[in-house]
């Protein structure tokens, strides 16, 4: 066997959309525009709960330009990507502020948003439900009155009828009760925060028009092409082969673009006005409140171990705030039960987590999908625990990691192939953060160094029947197109792509060009891009593509060289005799068949296509949970170096650690810069981010002025990044996914430094100076 | 008295060096004219408000949210927008430094970076933060962003 | 986007600034002076302002000056904030205004604009309160200087057709020992929870401070308690927190309590840094 010259596996590979978004050409949805575009404007409700007693559009339709108006009377239905409970325009009452309540069609943009702010809305106001637990309580206001008679579009949800509990997922694991009796030491620990936003820098934006032939042709800003076709086929009586939806790249999603809000509406609005493409693009503040945003969290733990600090009985009550709505929340609750523990091994675990309904507006899946939010309510625990066993915070995750042969909440059987090495990465982050130079030091100038760690895990919780699928098409030159349905929204999948291609034909990586923009008429079927599940599912799928295109290019190349497919080998942009290299062709001969001599020709194109499909996935039992529910766990040890000023309880964050187990790294840097983001991101959202509500439940900071993230020089003044690669035996190359990860742990790391450095506990974000400020002062009282 | 009705009027840019006439109302804001008028999508529409440095141009060499600009208040003045930094140093620096992820703010960022670059060919630690805090990036953390542009600057080592 | 249309008017000189403004009020017009014009955008997209006709100040050569002419130094009504601090000629007013908004913002963002905000912050006014400085307005019954403090309480107060021209701060001013302070959230860009605004003058500190009330203000009581000899530096900072203008306020930013506490910091390090600089 020669050395292969072309290895692309392991390799920093420079990204392949990096030239064109250096240069600002790279078209984005909302930069397309045609002659004869019209546009389309939202009226929303400026009430969290009321009934609608009257919508008067007469003053709108005075505005010249305007084309069609369209209101939750003309589509008074329920729809849902888990749960059918959401209409697309609000009828009878509306459960958010900003929920959206007429679309208005006009030749302008201008036009429709004047026409839009002339809808006057008689309202008669609901009491307002403002937070998850108040949401709890049986008195509570209902926000739905008959959750019971949604349609369930998946499995594994479970509304209450009559209560604002919009589906309740159990664990029960072991024996809690008995355990729970017999523990040395037990505590018991409330956290929450409040429902914030993915604020990716590209607002939502889509485009439809439904052609003469009934064709519905859509254009989004969407992580889930595939997803809007089935819910426009589902709710809309489209057939799913009339409707083709194009995806071009994407400013950023962090799940905030999984969900389908915007395109029904369009569709709405462009039938309204016979099938011209209309464009509906949000503004900021829609952005903000009016699409689905990230979850809030009251989270009550317990913990039970025995003197020497192993756990024995975890009790976990989640009530994840969803909004008016339980869209991906409801999936968030399921997956927050599923890895409750987070990475430790625990025998006796009970866990209820509740959807709730409430009157703010609606969460969507957020990188990460519960395992930010469950890990920091985790991991403050667990330092919790430690102190009060006076053991090494550090100590007490070793004790307890999780490890082959040992079980998820779920009874899923962990193994070395489908989990991390929970251990080494905790050892690694603790060099790396420098731990035994002391947790908590007081400086020179009076200020307070700590630094706090967590361990996390994640399992990629798809549908059990997830798939993707590759197609590659050989050029005359013998280079070749890569097509699949992966949405490339930064996290540099099309890149990992090319590279399993290089590799796997061993060809050089500028031989490979992947198309950037999906559509899904051409593309095969793939599930979604979320659950950091594309370099798994799509690079499974385009492995297979190259197999089936390798077997092809022997098959025309035995023909050519006239020996048998067994001798011969794909490899520099040849096919060659495996005994003797020096006799080979090249595939640009053979790429559209081969030609003999004569003139005849035989074979044609090379057209390699591969699928892959999850394997062995279940949902899980009602009652217990019991089930397999995510192919691997990728897992990660993160710690943060915060340097905090009693004087203001202002503090800087010195150093952020991750330390990932995600199998084999495709690409070093792309896989670091999905690790940076991704802890930017669980910072900025620890420290700063969420929304402010009235007691009318009216959003006070719908905007980027006020709805405040970390910004240039706020960022940690060293990120490190470090990877362990225990091999996943049957992902691509021994990959598993990691693009939420860095996200994970870095509430849990920054609460537990914060709250060492200020000696309080602090379990509610974001983190702000006051928040430190008002815990100490409450504490000291 | 440079002066504009309402309704629609055609008025000369001068944009990245070449006069350009536009279609515009007073009511409009450049970066709508760049983008509608002149295809120049470029700069990004990300909030309308000066918050997030994604529809940031050059205005006479300086960097201005074009959202927060009337396009009429720009004729006579040159405007220099991401379409005409091709191949320029700092854009090879955004890409060797993995400082593009999604992209979107990449525009915005790579010409404050230009503007900065210009003006303080020295600039300190201190006045990049200045700078560049007016710019929104959700995806990359910042870190390859500041290694970008230190390693255009004589004091930048890239940390 | 902008839902409404106007007319948009670029003057060349005061004059016809003020001719432009009274032909426009002759035709029932409601008309707005226009600056930098940040606030003028962000509030008509959201609906919050309008006008059928803007009267664009940047034209006018005489609302662009920054210079030292005679005992005062004049700053053009149009002056972006980015231009005040890199002159160095106020450096109290420069790195106060450096504070305000963000840096590409700033570029457009007008000390005009800044002082006639709409919003209770208009730090900009901050030095100005505490220099003895007079402002330059322009209206029907022509141009005239006068004092800050006479139009300036709480906020400026002018009638729709008067604008400002420049502001004069006397030399003796620009180069006092100063501090300048500002306390947010947590972003270094963001509303102020706390700013303040101090120099030293004939031994005796001067304070204004924006973000506390419901305006920027300057309080000869509260100069009083920080002058006051007989007190330690906490006594004084009590003093001062018992001599506000008004209750402090209690927002998105900062609880009422918090603000306090940051307040009471403020002041102190402000005492500390001056007193620094008098040794």
């Amino acid at each position: 066997m020669l050395e292969n010259p072309w290895l692309s596996i392991g390799k920093p590979e420079q990204r392949i959309d990096a030239v064109e978004k250096a240069a600002g050409t790279v078209r984005y949805t909302a930069d397309y525009s045609v002659p004869g575009l019209l546009h389309a404007k939202l009226a929303t409700s400026t009430q969290a709960h009321a009934k609608i007693k009257a919508i008067d559009v007469s003053e709108a339709w005075k505005v010249p330009g305007v084309r069609a108006i369209v209101t939750g009377k003309m589509f008074p239905y329920h729809i849902g990507p888990i749960l059918a409970d959401r209409p697309p325009l609000a009828f009878e009452k509306v459960r958010y502020y900003g929920e959206p309540l007429a679309i208005v069609v006009a030749d302008q943009e201008y036009m429709a948003k004047q026409a839009a702010q002339l809808i006057h809305v008689k309202y008669e106001p609901l009491p307002v439900v403002n937070s998850a637990r108040e949401a709890f309580q049986t008195d509570a206001p209902l926000i739905h009155e008959n959750s019971g008679k949604y349609m369930k579009i998946i499995s594994n949800v479970y509304p209450v009828q009559g209560t604002n509990i919009g589906s309740h997922i159990k664990i029960r694991k072991g024996d809690f009760i008995t355990a729970w009796e017999n523990c040395d030491i037990k505590i018991k620990q409330t956290f929450s925060f409040n429902l914030s936003d993915h604020a990716a820098l590209e607002p939502r934006c889509t485009r439809v028009e439904i052609n003469p032939a009934g064709k519905v042709v859509v254009h989004s800003t969407t992580q889930s092409p595939f997803t809007i076709k089935k819910v426009l086929n589902q709710f809309f009586n489209i057939d799913v082969g009339n409707i083709i939806v194009h995806v071009p790249l994407i400013g950023g999603a962090f799940g905030g673009k999984g969900t389908v809000q915007l395109e029904p509406l369009a569709y709405l609005a462009s039938k309204a006005v016979g099938g011209r493409m209309v464009k509906l693009e949000f503004t900021r503040e829609e952005d903000l409140i009016t699409a689905p945003g990230h979850i809030g969290l009251e989270a009550t733990i317990a913990l039970g171990a025995n003197k020497a600090g192993k756990l024995m009985a975890g009790q976990y009550t989640y009530l994840i705030d969803s909004g008016a709505y339980t869209d991906q929340a409801a999936g968030i609750t399921r997956a927050m039960a599923l890895d409750c523990t987070g990475p430790y091994d625990i025998p006796n675990v009970w866990c209820d987590s509740y959807c709730m309904y409430t009157n703010h507006p609606y969460a969507t899946s957020f990188r990460g999908y519960a395992h930010p939010e469950l890990t920091f309510a985790v991991e403050r625990t667990m330092d919790k625990l430690a102190h009060k066993l006076k053991l090494d915070p550090v100590e007490l995750r070793k004790i307890n990691a999780i490890k082959p042969g040992n079980s998820s909440p779920t009874s899923a059987v962990l193994n070395a192939n489908n989990l991390g090495d929970v251990e080494k990465c905790i050892d690694q982050a603790k060099k790396l953060i420098d731990w035994d130079q002391g947790e908590r030091l007081e400086t020179a100038d009076g200020k307070v160094k700590a630094k706090g760690i967590s361990t996390f895990w994640k399992t990629s919780t798809t549908a059990t029947n997830a798939q993707s699928g590759a197609v590659l098409k050989f050029e005359a030159d013998g280079s070749v197109n890569l097509n699949c349905a992966a949405i490339e929204l930064g996290q540099g999948s099309k890149t990992i792509l090319a590279q399993m291609v290089a590799e796997r034909l061993k060809m050089d990586i500028k031989k490979v060009h992947v198309t950037m923009e999906v559509n899904t008429q051409s593309d095969p079927h793939q599930w979604r891009t979320v659950a950091s599940s594309t370099t798994f599912l799509a690079g499974r799928a385009v492995m297979n593509a190259c197999d089936d295109a390798i077997s092809q290019l022997k098959r025309t190349a035995s023909i050519a060289l006239q020996c048998s497919m067994e001798d011969l080998e794909v490899g520099g942009g040849r096919v060659y005799l495996k005994p003797s290299p020096e006799y080979g062709v090249k595939i640009q001969d053979i790429a559209l068949g081969y030609k003999y001599p004569n003139g005849h020709a035989v074979e044609g194109q090379v057209v390699g296509h591969g699928r892959y499909i999850q394997r062995h996935l279940t949902p899980m039992d009602k009652d217990t949970g019991f089930g397999k529910p995510g192919p691997w766990w990728s897992v990660g040890t993160q710690a943060v170096e915060v340097e905090w000023d009693p004087a203001d309880c202002s503090y800087k964050i010195l150093k952020a650690v991750t330390v990932l187990d995600g199998g084999k790294i495709i690409n070093p840097m792309t896989a670091t810069q999905q690790m940076r983001g991704g802890m930017y991101l669980g910072l900025s959202f620890a420290s700063q981010e969420g929304f402010i509500f009235d007691q009318n439940g009216t959003v006070l900071n719908p905007q980027l002025r006020t709805y405040q993230m970390v910004r240039f020089g706020e960022q940690p003044a060293e990120y490190i990044v470090d990877f362990i690669e225990t091999p996943a035996a049957d992902g691509p190359f021994g990959a598993r996914g990691i693009g939420e990860y860095g996200v994970i742990g870095m509430a849990g790391a920054l609460a537990n430094a914060l709250s060492t450095a200020a000696q309080v506990e602090l379990n509610h974000l974001p983190l702000l100076p006051e928040l430190i400020w008002k815990t100490r002062k409450e504490s000291q009282a | 008295m440079i002066t504009n009705g309402t309704g629609k009027t055609v008025v000369r840019l001068h944009v990245n060096g070449e006069a350009s006439d536009v279609m515009i109302c007073s009511a409009d804001t450049l970066l709508q004219t760049l983008r509608e008028q002149l295809g120049l999508t470029g700069a990004k529409r990300a909030c309308e408000n000066g918050d997030c440095g994604a529809c940031t141009v050059l205005i006479n060499g300086e960097p201005m949210h074009s959202c927060l600009c009337l396009t009429i208040e720009t004729i006579n003045q040159p405007i220099t927008t991401i379409e005409s930094l091709r191949d320029s140093a700092i854009q090879q620096k955004f890409i060797e430094k993995w400082a593009i992820q999604c992209g979107f703010c990449t525009p915005g960022f790579i010409l404050n970076c230009q503007a900065l670059l210009n003006k303080h060919p020295d600039a300190d630690d201190e006045t990049i933060e200045e700078w560049l805090q007016s710019n929104l990036c959700r995806c990359t953390g910042y870190q390859e962003i500041k290694e970008a542009v230190k390693s255009l600057l004589p004091k930048g080592s890239a940390s | 986007m902008i839902p409404f249309d106007f007319e948009y008017y670029r003057p060349e000189s005061v004059t016809e600034a003020v001719k432009t403004y009274e032909i426009l009020a002759t035709q029932d017009k409601k008309v707005l002076f226009y600056s930098g014009g940040t606030e003028f955008i962000t509030f008509s997209r959201l609906n919050q302002l309008d006008a059928e006709a803007i009267i664009d100040l940047k034209g006018i050569p005489d609302c662009h000056q920054l210079e030292l002419q005679g005992e005062h130094l004049v700053i053009g009504a149009a002056v972006s904030l980015n231009k005040i601090t890199e002159s160095q000629l106020f450096p109290l007013l420069g790195q106060t205004v450096r504070k305000v908004a963000d840096h590409t913002s700033r570029n457009k963002i007008t000390i005009g604009g800044n002082i006639l905000s709409r919003f209770i912050y208009r730090e900009g006014v901050l030095p100005l309160l505490l220099t003895e400085a007079k402002v330059k307005l322009a209206g029907s019954s022509g141009e005239r200087v006068v004092p800050l403090k006479v139009v300036f309480d709480k906020q400026m107060n002018i009638s729709p057709e008067q604008f400002l021209i420049h502001i004069q701060v006397p030399k003796a001013f620009l180069n006092l020992p100063f501090v300048s302070i500002k306390k947010t959230r947590m972003s270094k860009v963001g509303y102020p929870i706390v700013s303040i605004a101090a120099l030293v003058k004939d031994k005796k500190i001067r304070a204004a401070l924006s973000g506390v009330c419901e305006y920027p203000f300057r309080s000869p009581d509260i100069e009083a308690a920080l002058n006051d000899t007989s007190l330690s530096k906490e006594e004084k900072i009590d003093k001062a927190l018992g001599q506000l203008p008004e209750a402090i306020i209690d927002d998105l930013q900062a609880s009422r309590d918090y603000r306090e506490f940051l307040l009471k910091n403020t002041l102190l390090e402000t005492i500390e840094a001056l007193e620094a600089t008098q040794t």
